[in-house]
C-alpha cells in the first residue's frame, strides 16, 4: 500500500531529474521547486486512491510543469516568459497522460555542474546539490549539517539568489573546460561522503553520496575520474560498520575485524576500478580507489601489499602533490621499511596545524621508544582533533582502550 | 544580455614588484589590445582608471543641507583602482574577461552582476 513515506522516497528518487528538467524549461530554480513541492502534494492525494502511476517520474515532471505554467499565466511579466518557451504542447494539460519528458537527455548534468559552479562556497555547493540533486528536503540538509533549517534556509536562499542574479550558467561545460570544472563536481560528492562519516547521525550522507556519484557515473560514463570516486567511495564504505566501535570511538585499519567489510561493495568497487583503469588516464580519485584495494584485498594487516601502496601514493604525489598525500605515504613507508625511515619524512612536512601530521609522528616515536617525545605529539594531536571519537582514541596514546 | 562591473581593487602601500618602465608599457600595450578585443565583441560598454583616493571628496546630506567633506568615503586600505563595465551572456563570459585582465595587470578583480541594467 502507497504510504506518504513510500511516496517521499519515490520523490527524493525522482525529483532530482524532474527538477532539473523543470528548470531547463524555465530558466528559474524557485519557480521549479515550488511546482515538484506541487506535484508531490497531489501525489500524496491521488497516488493512495489511484496507485502508482506506470512511469512515477515522467508523471511528476509533467505534474510539476503543468502547475508551473498555470502559476506562470496568472503573472503578467510569467505570460512574458511562457511566450518565450516553447512548451505548451496542446496535449500537455492532462497530467494523468503519459509523459514527454523523460527520454530527452538528462538534464541534472547540466544541473549539478550549476550547484558546483567555483563562483559559489563549497558549503553552497553541497547544500545545493543535496537539496536540488538528490531531493532532500532543506529540514533534512539542515539536520545533516548540524546546523538550524533556518539557518541552511538562508544558506540555500542565498546561493540561488546568487545563481540567478549573477546568471551562472545551466550547462555542461565545454571539452576543454571540463577537467577544471569536474574538480569542485567530484570533491562536493566526497566531501558530502565525509561529511557523513563525522557520526550517525550524519550518516544518510554516505548513501546520499554514494547515490549522487552513482547518478554522475551514468551521466560521464566516459570520465575514468567519475567512476574512480564511485569505487573509492564504494571501497571506503565496505570499512564503514568496521572503523568504529559502538561507543563511537574510531578503529584504525590495522585492529579492523576484516571479516565484517562488506565484500559484495568490495567487489562492485574493484570491479569499476578495474574498467577505468582500463582507460590509463589516472588521477587522484582513481589512485586513491586503487589504494583502498590494496588494503581490501589483504585478509589480515599483515598481509597488506605495502610495497604497491607506496608505489600508488608516489603516483598519487605526482599529480597531487600536496603535504597530506605526502604524509599519507610517509605512513607507507614507515609500514615498509619501518618507523625510522618514516620520521624524518613526516618531520619535514609544514602541517603543523593538522591534527593527524601530529598523531602520526607521535605513532612513529612510540614506535621508536622515544616516549616522552610521543605523549607531547599525542597531546597536540588531541587537542586538535575533530572529532570527540578520534580525540578520545589520541588521549589513550593511540591505542585502543580495551 | 547581463551587465556586469569588475572592479580593480588595489592595496594601498602593498609590497608589489616594482614594474621597469618597459614592463608598464608592455602591460598597458596588452591591456589596449584586451580592450579592443572586448569591444570588436560588443562586451565592452564602459571603463575607466580612478586616481588615488587622497584626490576624492564626498557630498552627503546632514540636516537637510549638501555637506562637502575632503577624502574617501570608506577610509580602507583597499580601494577601487579602476573599472570596467561590460556585458556578458552569462557569469562564466565575464568571468573570462575578468580572468583575462587579472592576468596582464596581475591585480584582484571583483566581478558582480548589475540589477536590470538593459542597455
Amino acid at each position: 500500500m502507497l504510504d506518504g513515506d513510500e511516496i517521499g522516497r519515490i520523490f527524493r528518487e525522482e525529483s532530482g531529474r524532474s527538477l532539473a528538467a523543470l528548470i531547463g524549461v524555465f530558466g528559474d530554480i524557485d519557480l521549479a521547486e515550488d511546482a515538484v513541492q506541487e506535484a508531490f502534494a497531489v501525489a500524496l492525494r491521488k497516488w493512495p486512491r489511484d496507485g502508482l502511476p506506470p512511469n512515477p517520474g515522467g508523471w511528476i515532471t509533467t505534474t510539476a510543469r503543468n502547475h508551473a505554467i498555470d502559476r506562470l499565466r496568472r503573472e503578467t511579466r510569467g505570460r512574458e516568459l511562457l511566450s518565450e518557451v516553447a512548451v505548451l504542447s496542446p496535449d500537455s494539460d492532462d497530467p494523468g497522460k503519459p509523459p514527454e519528458v523523460g527520454a530527452v537527455p538528462d538534464d541534472r548534468l547540466r544541473l549539478i555542474f550549476t550547484c558546483c559552479h567555483p563562483a559559489l562556497s563549497t558549503e553552497a555547493q553541497m547544500a545545493l546539490t543535496l537539496r536540488l540533486l538528490g531531493g532532500l528536503s532543506t529540514r533534512q540538509v539542515a539536520r545533516s549539517f548540524l546546523v538550524t533549517e533556518a539557518t541552511m534556509a538562508r544558506r540555500l536562499v542565498r546561493a540561488k539568489h546568487k545563481i540567478k542574479a549573477a546568471k551562472i550558467p545551466y550547462r555542461v561545460p565545454e571539452a576543454h573546460e571540463l577537467p577544471d570544472r569536474l574538480r569542485p563536481v567530484l570533491a562536493v560528492v566526497y566531501l558530502v561522503y565525509n561529511a557523513g562519516l563525522s557520526g550517525p547521525a550524519e550518516s544518510g550522507l554516505c548513501a546520499e553520496a554514494i547515490r549522487l556519484a552513482r547518478i554522475l557515473g551514468t551521466l560521464m560514463p566516459d570520465e575514468p575520474e567519475v567512476a574512480g570516486l564511485l569505487a573509492l567511495l564504494l571501497l571506503t564504505e565496505s570499512r564503514r560498520s568496521s572503523r568504529t566501535r559502538p561507543d563511537g570511538s574510531l578503529v584504525p585499519l590495522g585492529e579492523q575485524d576484516r571479516t565484517h567489510w562488506d565484500r559484495a561493495l568490495i567487489q562492485e568497487g574493484q570491479a569499476i576500478l578495474r574498467q577505468c583503469v582500463r582507460r590509463n588516464q589516472p588521477g587522484p580519485n582513481q589512485l586513491q580507489a586503487a589504494i583502498n584495494a590494496v588494503h581490501a584485498d589483504a585478509a589480515t594487516v599483515e598481509e597488506t601489499d605495502w610495497q604497491q601502496i607506496v608505489a600508488l601514493y608516489d603516483q598519487l604525489l605526482g599529480v597531487t602533490p600536496t603535504p597530506v598525500v605526502a604524509l599519507n605515504r610517509a605512513i607507507a613507508i614507515g609500514e615498509l621499511q619501518g618507523p625510522a625511515a618514516a620520521l624524518p619524512l613526516v618531520e619535514k612536512l609544514d602541517l603543523d596545524n593538522y591534527y593527524a601530521f601530529h598523531a602520526t609522528r607521535a605513532d612513529l616515536l612510540r614506535r621508536l621508544g622515544r616516549h616522552r617525545e610521543a605523549a607531547a605529539a599525542y597531546q597536540r594531536a588531541a587537542a586538535m582533533a575533530p572529532t570527540e571519537a578520534e580525540r578520545e582514541f589520541l588521549r589513550m596514546g593511540g591505542r585502543t582502550s580495551r | 544580455m547581463t551587465h556586469y562591473l569588475l572592479s580593480v581593487h588595489s592595496v594601498e602601500g602593498e609590497a608589489r614588484e616594482p614594474m621597469t618602465d618597459e614592463e608598464m608599457a608592455q602591460s598597458y600595450k596588452q591591456l589596449g589590445v584586451l580592450e579592443q578585443e572586448m569591444k570588436s565583441v560588443s562586451a565592452w560598454v564602459v571603463s575607466g582608471r580612478l586616481h588615488e583616493p587622497d584626490t576624492a571628496t564626498v557630498v552627503r546630506m546632514a540636516d537637510g543641507a549638501v555637506v562637502t567633506t575632503d577624502g574617501p568615503f570608506v577610509e580602507s586600505k583597499e580601494h577601487l583602482g579602476g573599472f570596467y563595465i561590460i556585458q556578458a551572456e552569462d557569469l562564466d563570459g565575464a568571468l573570462g574577461w575578468a580572468s583575462r585582465v587579472t592576468e596582464t595587470i596581475k591585480v584582484p578583480i571583483e566581478v558582480r552582476p548589475f540589477v536590470g541594467f538593459e542597455a
